[in-house]
Parts: C-alpha cells; sequence; structure tokens
C-alpha cells in the first residue's frame, strides 16, 4: 500500500469503495468539520483578509513571470550564504542526488521533516533501496509510515485515522522501528503525543542527517522557511551535521518582505491558528549553529510543464495549506486515498493532472473529482480558480490538444472512455445551428410533455447518469414561441424594449 | 552533483513556458498592490502589551508581569516552582537575571555540548529579538542573550524574557522589518503542539512543552 501510486485505479472505481467505508467518512467529516469552522473564526479575525489574498496571488504571478530570474538570484544567494544548490530535472534525478548526499556522509538514517515534495518523488522507497532508512518525524507522517499507509490529506495525512485506530497501529508496531509505545496507551490525544515523543526523541538525539522540504524561499536573501507545530522540524533543521532540502521550484518568493503576506495567509488558512507553534528560518549555515552542511535541491518534476499552461499554471501559487480539501464535499465523502496522489482534494484534482500529465486512467479522472461547487475557491488564500482549472483539464481530457510534457510541446489525443459526451456536444451544437429543428423540436417537447416519464433510462454506459437524475420537465410552450407571441410585434429587438 | 545540464534544461524549460511573457519585461515591470493593513488597529503601548499577553496565553504560554528590578526575583521563582536544578543560560544573558536562583547550577551554551547532554538539562533562560502581540508570537534569532537554536529546543522547560519598553510589535509586517534574514531565526507561539489526531490541537510534542513568557516592564 505504501510509497508507489503506480497503478492507482480511476477516481469513480477508487471512491466506489472508499465512500461505503463508514469508518472513514466518520472520521473525515469529523475533522474536516472542527477544522471550517475555526478556519473562518480565524479569518474573520483579520479586516484585511481579501487585500492579503490579493497581495498572495499577486506576488506569486509576479514570482512565476519571472522564475528564472528568481531562481537564479536564489541560487547565488544561497551560494554565497554557505549552501550548495542542486537542480532535479524529475523524481529519480532528486532521489539520486539525495541517496549520494546521503551516502557521503557515510550514514545510513536520515530524520525527514514533513515534506509534500519529497511524497511527490517517493524519496523514502528511493532511499531504502539503497540501504537508507528515512524516519518520518512530523506525528501523522509517523503514523502513515508505522501503519504501512498512504498519505490521505496535505496537512493531517493521517486524517483518515481516528484516535483508538492511532493508538493500535502505535501499540503494535513502534517497537519495530525503535522505542516501543506504553503497554498502558490509551487514545487520549495528549498520551498519544506523549508516545511519539518519546519514540523519536532517540531519533532527533542522534541524527546526523535530516531532509526536509520548505514552505518558502527567499530569492534576494537566500533564506528558507518551515512552518510546523510540533518541534519535530526544529529538532531535524538543529541538531543534525548535514540538512538536504528538496524544494519544488515555485516555493520561491522574491522579497523578505513578501513573507508579511504568506505568514499570515499560511496558518491562519491551514491549521486555523494566529500562528503555528513554530517556524524555522535559516540562510545557509551559521558557524556553530545548527548543520554545518546544507544542500538544497530545486525540484522540477512536472512544474514546468505546468507553467506552460496559461490557465493551469495558477495551481503553481499553491502554498499547502489544505484549506480546499477541508471544505470540500466530494474530499469529505471519497477520502484523500482515492485521488491516487500525495496531493488530493481539490488542489489534488488540478495539480496531479499537470504534474503527472493526463495518460493514466487516474489521472484523467482526476478533473472529473468535483462538483465544481466553487468552496475551494472562496478559501483559498492565494485565489487559485480552481473550478476554472478543472473545467479546462476537463476540455483537454475529453476533447484533447496542446500541452507540455517534459519540457516538449505534444498533442494530447481525446480520451476514449468520452466518446458520448463529444457525441452529445455535437448534436447540440448541430441543433443550435438549425433554428428549425431546434423549434420543431422544443414544440415536439412542449406537446408531448403529458407523457413525458419522470426519469428516462438511457440504454448502455449513459444508464448509470440517467437512473440518479430526473428528466428535466418541459415547459407547456417553448419560450421562443412565446416571446414570439407576447413580444414579437414590437419588431423582433424585445430586449430593448423592456430596459 | 547535479549536472550542470540539468540546471539549464530547467531554466531553458522555464524560459520556452513563458513565451506568452513579452520577452522585454523585466521583474520590476511587474508592480505587486499591497494595499493589505501593516497593523489591524491603532494600539498604545499598554494595549499592545496586553494583547501580546492574551494570544500567548490564548496558546497555552504562561505569561508573568514584572517591573524589571524584580526579574531575578521572578525568574529564581519560576525555576523553583518548576523543581529545576540545572539551567542553560545564553553567554550574552545578564547577569543578574540569574542572581536569584542560587541553588540552581548554570550550565553555559557551549559548542562541544552534546544534544543528549542538552536533553538532561530542566530549563532554558533566554532573551528574544521581538515579540508579535497580534499572533501571540516571540522571535529568537540566536544573539548571544538567546544562544544557539538548539538550546530552546531540547531543555524541556523555556523561560523567555520580553522587554516591553523596545522589544514589542503589533503585527507580522512589523516584526519582519525589525528582524535579520542573514541569522537563524526561530518564531515561537506558545509550546509545541499538534492538530494531527482529528484536527483537535493537543499541546506538548517535541519542542518545550512549558513555555513561560516573562514580560519584563520598565
Amino acid at each position: 500500500m505504501s510509497g508507489t501510486y503506480r497503478g492507482a485505479p480511476a477516481f469513480p472505481k477508487a471512491a466506489e469503495a472508499s465512500t461505503r467505508d463508514r469508518q472513514l467518512r466518520g472520521n473525515l467529516r469529523h475533522a474536516t468539520h472542527t477544522i471550517r469552522a475555526k478556519r473562518a473564526r480565524a479569518v474573520a479575525e483579520l479586516g484585511d483578509w481579501a487585500q492579503l489574498r490579493a497581495a498572495g496571488a499577486a506576488i506569486k504571478d509576479h514570482t512565476l513571470r519571472h522564475l528564472d530570474h528568481y531562481l537564479e538570484q536564489l541560487e547565488a544567494a544561497v551560494t554565497a550564504a554557505g549552501g550548495q544548490v542542486h537542480w532535479a530535472v524529475d523524481a529519480d534525478e532528486a532521489n539520486r542526488i539525495v541517496a549520494e548526499l546521503v551516502k557521503a556522509t557515510g550514514e545510513t538514517e536520515v530524520v525527514k521533516v514533513k515534506s509534500m515534495a519529497t511524497q511527490e518523488i517517493g524519496l523514502n522507497e528511493a532511499l531504502a533501496e539503497q540501504g537508507i532508512r528515512a524516519y518520518e518525524t512530523d506525528l501523522a507522517e509517523l503514523i502513515v509510515q508505522l501503519g504501512d499507509d498512504r498519505p490521505s490529506h496535505i496537512l493531517v495525512p493521517a486524517i483518515h485515522r481516528n484516535r483508538s485506530e492511532i493508538r493500535d497501529i502505535f501499540r503494535s508496531t513502534m517497537g519495530k522501528w525503535g522505542r516501543p509505545a506504553p503497554d498502558d496507551l490509551t487514545d487520549s490525544p495528549a498520551e498519544l503525543a506523549e508516545a511519539a515523543r518519546l519514540h523519536l526523541r532517540e531519533k532527533f538525539l542522534g541524527a546526523k542527517v535530516a531532509v526536509s522540504g520548505a514552505n518558502f524561499m527567499v530569492a534576494e536573501t537566500g533564506t528558507l522557511v518551515v512552518v510546523e507545530s510540533e518541534g519535530n522540524g526544529r529538532m531535524c533543521l538543529t541538531l543534525p551535521e548535514t540538512l538536504i532540502s528538496v524544494v519544488g521550484i515555485e516555493k520561491v518568493v522574491p522579497t523578505w518582505q513578501d513573507l508579511e503576506v504568506f505568514l499570515q495567509l499560511l496558518p491562519r488558512s491551514s491549521t486555523a491558528e494566529r500562528m503555528n507553534p513554530y517556524t524555522s528560518t535559516w540562510t545557509g549555515t551559521t558557524d556553530g549553529d545548527g548543520p554545518q552542511t546544507f544542500h538544497l535541491i530545486l525540484l522540477d518534476n512536472g512544474r514546468t510543464d505546468t507553467l506552460a499552461d496559461t490557465v493551469g499554471r495558477q495551481a503553481l501559487r499553491c502554498i499547502r495549506c489544505s484549506a480546499c480539501l477541508n471544505v470540500c464535499p466530494v474530499y469529505e465523502r471519497a477520502g484523500g486515498h482515492a485521488y491516487g496522489s500525495p496531493y488530493p482534494g481539490p488542489i489534488g484534482a488540478i495539480l496531479t493532472p499537470q504534474l503527472r500529465g493526463t495518460a493514466s486512467e487516474v489521472d484523467a479522472s482526476l478533473p472529473y473529482a468535483s462538483t465544481l461547487c466553487g468552496a475551494c475557491y472562496e478559501v483559498c488564500p492565494v485565489a487559485i480558480d480552481i473550478p476554472e482549472v478543472l473545467v479546462h483539464l476537463r476540455e483537454r481530457v475529453a476533447e484533447g490538444g496542446p500541452a507540455t510534457r517534459h519540457g516538449t510541446k505534444v498533442t494530447i489525443k481525446p480520451a476514449r472512455g468520452h466518446a458520448a459526451e463529444r457525441a452529445a456536444m455535437r448534436a447540440a451544437r448541430w441543433a443550435f445551428e438549425h433554428p428549425r429543428a431546434l423549434r420543431a423540436g422544443e414544440r415536439l417537447a412542449s406537446g408531448t410533455r403529458s407523457v413525458h416519464p419522470a426519469r428516462l433510462r438511457l440504454p448502455g454506459p449513459a444508464r448509470a447518469w440517467s437512473d440518479t437524475r430526473d428528466l428535466p420537465s418541459a415547459p407547456p410552450e417553448p419560450f421562443r414561441d412565446w416571446w414570439q407571441r407576447t413580444r414579437g410585434a414590437r419588431g423582433g429587438d424585445g430586449g430593448r424594449a423592456t430596459q | 552533483m547535479s549536472s550542470a545540464g540539468s540546471r539549464d534544461i530547467v531554466l531553458g524549460r522555464i524560459r520556452r513556458a513563458l513565451a506568452d511573457v513579452p520577452r522585454t519585461e523585466r521583474p520590476q515591470d511587474v508592480p505587486v498592490e499591497r494595499t493589505y493593513l501593516r497593523t489591524h488597529g491603532e494600539r498604545s503601548e499598554r494595549q499592545t502589551a496586553d494583547l501580546l499577553a492574551e494570544n500567548l496565553a490564548d496558546y497555552r504560554a504562561v505569561v508573568h508581569r514584572c517591573p524589571s528590578g524584580e526579574l531575578p526575583v521572578r525568574v529564581a521563582s519560576l525555576l523553583a516552582a518548576r523543581g529545576s536544578a540545572t539551567v542553560v543560560v545564553a553567554p550574552g544573558v545578564p547577569q543578574e537575571w540569574l542572581s536569584e536562583a542560587a541553588g540552581v547550577a548554570r550550565i553555559p551554551d557551549s559548542a562541544g555540548q552534546t544534544a543528549h547532554e542538552l536533553d538532561s538539562v530542566d530549563s532554558v533562560v533566554t532573551g528574544c529579538a521581538v515579540a508579535i502581540a497580534e499572533t501571540g508570537t516571540i522571535v529568537l534569532d540566536a544573539s548571544p542573550d538567546q544562544g544557539r537554536r538548539r538550546i530552546t529546543l531540547v531543555p524541556d522547560h523555556h523561560i523567555c524574557v520580553v522587554r516591553l519598553a523596545d522589544q514589542v510589535v503589533d503585527s507580522v509586517p512589523q516584526a519582519l522589518e525589525r528582524l535579520d534574514p542573514a541569522r537563524p531565526l526561530t518564531w515561537i507561539s506558545g509550546p509545541s503542539a499538534t492538530s494531527d489526531i482529528e484536527l483537535d490541537r493537543v499541546e506538548g510534542v517535541h519542542g518545550p512543552r512549558t513555555l513561560e513568557v516573562v514580560l519584563v516592564e520598565g
């Protein structure tokens, strides 16, 4: 189950199973509803939230327009401050660089700060193949790792587990990874946190190498920022001798001042706090304080392909707060695993098919994993119009068209599964281009309305769709006939008459 | 360790991806509008201090206030109440802060000290670089009165002294103006916590589980 997402089933198939899991749905409903109300309160405290949100979007868009410039500036600043910068085109290259850097230290174990980028590239599995053991230190990542499970939420990867499941995982598997859980462990969250503290402490105090991601990188100063709660981030960023940070190229912001926007937007959107318990910033290395060797790996892995799409590139503004997951009716019912990627929920539905392309069954299904209700756009702290990108990607899946893959322009073929949809659209287009036929059809529908069934069962693959929908009721008189009868005498330009 | 080729490939892909951006456009040609507020409300010095205390306490930091003359007695009483036998002290912490804590062994912050040794120390006493009232945050910048980052991380009890006269700002934007990005910074808002179990906040994971902030007046 853990690690790779290769061969994941399409979203509807995965969701068909997960929506029947009552335990999962109960856990998700409880957790997402808890955070929703809290987030709304935290956001309401700031009267200028709309202005902060607009500035956050503007800073990200500004950076993306000149991403090459800012990455070169960042590289120079990090290098000047004592860090070493590496570039990785894809996941394999990033994993190879990390493995080589760890081997060069002579160590076979690393401690990890929670990082979406390293989840995305499957770093832990790649390191394991090289004989290097990676210990996840974020509480939720620890729960996922001990349970041989996959993350299902950006902020709280073990959101699908409730407290008693977590206790069972700790009791049965902690001993295999290090200090076992106490025999009398209960399911109180405080006791579970204490068990994790004791289990991980021996790892932190002896760790020589740490791997992290970063929430932000400041181009002008070469500063990296990690925003966290538990202190596991501080442990990893402070105690080891070597620090390796794997960061997506879209995480760069131009100036130190820009942090004043994101350090207000992120904590309130993600954990619904005025400020998260700990934020660490570091610029290269500092003599005698913290890791004396620092490597930064700048990761592409599909980001430049996403950047090439002028509609889809707004997904690169994402600061991984997960507010969109917490308000999404589809995510709440289907759960994170159904998205077949470390990025679940609405943002995952637009990010994954852009980072990985739409060739696989699951990736082609993700733009459809939404009701287009727009709640995700409302809460997004950097105003990503997720419904707009979803519709754009649906069009790419159904109609095909130009896209960029691995830096090369390609033409996507229309997906096979959408033949009925395309046929319906062609029929609609023909009807609208032939007014006489449209009028005849409308009159036929109105004339026969007394014998219309409540539901019209369609044959073949359309049956599941038609079985769950009422047939729209036809009006007694088509609108165009009514218009002609009541306003037509005024010369056919009735719109002006009503102004 | 990555080939120079990868750097060129990524930068080349970015430039091709941005074909819609005019070639002559420079980064400074695309200004960002900053219409958001520098602070959220007008406050007197006293009101700012009260808000800081309120927000620190809201996230379970233990807040104390005292005149500067009483600080040594206050620090001594906090260490005694905790039952601390040992305290690690940053090199630049004023001698008088601990002048009344006679029974507590002072451990200097030294480069040779291992994390395991630090783990056996009961408490740590530091100053701070700046405190933010609107968020209830104290920021450490590893100055001599705060020491290396590890000393405020490994011990389970942190006493942080904040001078109300000149170390408190209202907002996050004001704090960033004062801070030096070249220094390693640690922003602390309450003791270590997690929301990882059912998205409900629980205090006390890896960082100090007890954070006491002494706000010094005058």
